[in-house]
């Protein structure tokens, strides 16, 4: 069966490793062989390792299977907080992402290798020298997802240290981005290292970049946010944007925003992938597979979790609360310091209002106000459902393609990759193999060339940080 | 010297100026395994090591190697100066994570202006106080590994609770040079503490090395100059508290096998030796007869064992596994098999205690 409705446009697909967050469902101890003692043994065969390389590498070739664009992980710099203590309730525990990404190489042949790296606590000669190292050593499949920190809890662990106000962070990572090309474009014609100075507000450095030119030239850099600076940093210098605009009319309407940004800088409305990170949830009904979702969101909320959320919310101890009762009838505290390595909500009391009108109109409990306030974009059906929704986000311009966040681990792609590929295959909206070696190919965007070549395309993309934004990390 | 009695150690460099490619690596470092070597070095600097000259990072590599081999320890160089210790001892956690517990680092420094330059955040400084800082990385590296206790993650369904946040610690780690809060990011590695190696040429690292090297490597021509070192460094690491035996010393070598074609002149004789201005000194000989110097050197007890360079990768690698490794295994002198499977069990270390699990049974 072909689409006939469409322009023939493909959807592009890539799967993010379910890591530290109420995401993950975990309940119970993980299965199979572990290297660490104490590690308890397998009684759920479903639940396996957020740490052990098994997990990553199973997930990882789950979606090369798949024949999706990339694999992506994101990171975290400090662990999370609850008024003073390290939260207990998720999922917590990672690697760290290109040491990963890199072994994952040796595993994989095609897909894309996609890090979060932070441009706060790091410094662009040597992540730009370990990005070029992962495209070498995986054949030009390397990515970046350029985050920032947002406070001095987590730069208590870094050299830096310190805080960045707003301004000064975005404008460095706009400048360490830039900085970072013009380090992957040192190289000369006969692939050397090369020579080169950089000098800006916030890095004056020079010498020779230490690796030859990379397959790709520059690494894919991926840019998660959504604030009118991320938006215009994307569109003058990302190649594929995060998004979270979960319904088709939201979708549209940021796509249409985007694209119409990337003229001012020379660029192409294909030059700029639009990729939503969404949750799926398959069943043999309809019925079903709304019966799993809400087991599921009831196993990622907790009644414990439910409490907390809204304590981030609130701000306020409110561990006197019933979880299935109703919402406390006390404002929000918007100036308390009770979260820490979370993103605050910008306006808390505005959003206790929005909770509390939710709450009321279905007379829902805290839990289950929380279950419906932090829902994500989900597809929820038949996998002939699943497909057919895809299909039509991706062909009526709210989307490029998606970002698939499963709530198992490693297993939870199995089921997306068997049984709903093939459909979007049948539908002619995804590829049927691999017809390129690196990510750029998988995602149809133009290797960058060196010096010369870049300066023949135009000129360079307006980095100027009063203009550009750029997502935060996740913070945990 | 009295006699050796201790298990013989070898290890490899698979370095290579200007490979960027992972099947190079991959290659060098199976043919190490074949040789049941205990473990690869991959060397690294900030910069490059000369202009023109490159090479990709290290661990990177050593980490797309892991999973192409099973037994031998991957031990890259990881530079202290330009770098934050947190990244750092994720990195190298998560690498011991992908190999299942074979990694190390080999502890470095950037001491030129050059590589300061590529920063731009501060000048180079003198080498007595990099090795300072570095080891403050070092310490602060292996608290951050014991941060997680190793029974810290409980998917407690009763209460909801996925790890005992009382089983995980700040470091809380205030030095001359930085302060890091804690704890990782990153669960306790495989191995405890991955191995920390320290390249203990230059006596300006010997205090580095005695007081958080699990390996050492020393340059010298005789048995006696490498016996001396030893000593040196044990003593120093019993002054700092340590078992004299936590230390392994390893004589390094560039090895230049060239088909054994001089093997009858010039390996020869008192001095098969020959010092180098930069670098371990140069065997130039058969394989024949280096097997008799590694044999003649460990019965002495001037060293733990040999990490050796080979001159040019892969063939004076191949002809020392075939040829000096296979000899040393017939004559009953190293193992033809690995058999643990952490670079810890083929050092014949033990797992180490988490410190603050210990401090909390001491305080029971």
């Amino acid at each position: 069966m072909n689409d006939s409705s469409g322009s023939g446009k493909q959807i592009h697909l890539a799967a993010h490793f379910p890591g530290v967050n109420n995401t993950t469902v975990w309940a119970g101890p993980p299965a199979g062989p572990t290297t660490t003692p104490g590690r308890c043994a397998s009684r759920n065969p479903s639940l396996g390792s957020q740490i052990d390389f098994s997990s990553f590498e199973h997930l990882a070739r789950t979606a090369e299977r798949g024949l999706f664009d990339f694999f992506f992980l994101a990171e975290g710099l400090r662990l999370r907080e609850h008024n003073g203590r390290i939260h207990d309730l998720d999922v917590v525990g990672r690697p760290e992402s290109l040491t990963v990404l890199t072994a994952l190489a040796a595993v994989t042949e095609r897909i894309g290798l996609a890090a979060t790296v932070n441009a706060t606590f790091n410094e662009p000669y040597e992540l730009a020298r370990r990005l070029a190292s992962l495209d070498h050593l995986s054949g030009g499949r390397a990515a970046w997802n350029v985050v920032t920190s947002s406070d001095a809890f987590t730069g208590e662990n870094f050299r830096r240290g310190g805080y960045l106000d707003r301004a000064d962070r975005y404008t460095r990572a706009a400048e360490f981005v830039a900085t970072a090309r013009e380090l992957w474009d040192s190289g000369t014609p006969d692939g050397t290292p090369g020579p080169f100075v950089h000098s800006g507000e916030h890095f004056g450095i020079e010498g020779w970049f230490g690796v030859a030119p990379a397959p790709q030239g520059h690494p894919v850099v991926i840019q998660a946010g959504d604030s009118d600076e991320g938006r215009e940093f994307a569109a003058s210098a990302a190649d594929v944007i995060f998004t979270r605009h979960g319904t088709l009319e939201a979708g549209r309407v940021f796509y249409t925003d985007v694209k119409r940004r990337l003229a001012a800088y020379g660029r192409d409305p294909d030059d700029l992938k639009i990729m939503p990170g969404v949750s799926f949830v398959l069943g043999d009904t309809a019925a079903e597979a709304q019966e799993r979702a809400a087991e599921i969101r009831r196993q990622q909320v907790s009644p414990q979790t439910a409490l907390l959320t809204l304590e981030q919310i609130w701000g306020v101890d409110l561990s006197g609360y019933d979880p299935e009762g109703p919402l406390p009838d006390i404002d929000p505290d918007p100036d308390s310091q009770r979260v820490q390595g979370r993103v605050r909500h910008a306006d808390p009391l505005a959003v206790a209002a929005k909770w509390r009108a939710l709450s009321e109109e279905k007379g829902l409990s805290i839990r289950q106000t929380v279950i419906e306030a932090t829902g994500r974009q989900s597809f929820i059906g038949t996998p002939e459902a699943v497909a057919a929704e895809m299909a039509a986000f991706v062909r009526s311009d709210a989307a490029d393609g998606f970002i698939l966040v499963p709530h198992l681990t490693p297993g939870g792609l199995d089921d997306f990759v068997d049984r709903v590929v093939p459909l979007l295959q049948e539908r002619g909206v995804f590829r049927t193999g691999y017809t390129g070696r690196t990510l750029r190919d998988h995602l149809g965007l133009r290797h960058p060339g060196g010096r010369s070549a870049r300066s023949a395309r135009g000129s360079a993309p307006d980095l100027d940080g009063r203009r550009t934004g750029i997502g935060r990390t996740d913070g945990t | 010297m009295a006699p050796s009695t201790g298990t013989l150690h070898l290890a490899a460099a698979i370095d290579g100026t200007g490979q960027y490619t992972a099947p190079y690596y991959v290659e060098l470092a199976r043919l190490a395994e074949r040789g049941t070597l205990d473990f690869v070095t991959l060397d690294d600097s900030f910069g490059p090591p000369g202009e023109g000259q490159g090479r990709p990072d290290a661990l990177s590599v050593l980490a797309r190697v892991a999973p192409a081999t099973e037994r031998v320890g991957l031990v890259p160089t990881v530079t202290t100066t330009h770098t934050e210790p947190f990244h750092v001892s994720s990195a190298v956690a998560t690498l011991d994570w992908v190999s299942r517990g074979r990694a190390g680092w080999t502890v470095g420094v950037s001491t030129t202006e050059a590589e300061a330059r590529l920063v731009g955040r501060r000048p180079a400084a003198p080498a007595g106080e990099l090795w300072a800082e570095a080891e403050e990385v070092a310490d602060v590296v292996a608290r951050l590994w014991d941060s997680w206790e190793d029974d810290a993650e409980i998917r407690d369904t009763a209460t909801g609770r996925f790890i005992d946040r009382d089983k995980l610690h700040y470091v809380d780690f205030e030095g001359r040079h930085f302060r890091v809060r804690g704890p990782s990011i990153v669960p306790r590695p495989p191995q405890g503490h991955p191995v920390v190696a320290v390249d203990a040429t230059d006596p300006v690292t010997w205090d580095t090395a005695a007081r958080h090297a699990t390996v050492a490597f020393v340059r010298a021509t005789t048995p006696d100059a490498a016996g001396r070192i030893r000593d040196e460094l044990r003593g120093r690491a019993a002054s700092f508290g340590r078992e004299r035996g936590a230390l392994t010393v390893l004589a390094a070598v560039t090895v230049d096998l060239a088909d054994g074609e001089y093997a009858a002149g010039l390996a020869t004789g008192d001095a098969p030796l020959t010092a180098t201005a930069a670098g371990p000194p140069l065997y130039r000989g058969g394989p024949v007869d280096l097997a008799d110097l590694i044999a003649g050197w460990h019965t002495a007890g001037a060293v733990d064992g040999f990490h050796i360079t080979p001159a040019a990768p892969p063939g004076d690698l191949e002809r020392f596994v075939n040829g000096t490794v296979a000899l040393l295994q017939h004559r009953g002198l190293f193992r033809t098999f690995y058999p643990g499977a952490t670079l810890r069990d083929h050092l014949g270390l033990p797992r180490p205690a988490n410190r603050y699990a210990l401090a909390r049974e001491t305080a029971q």
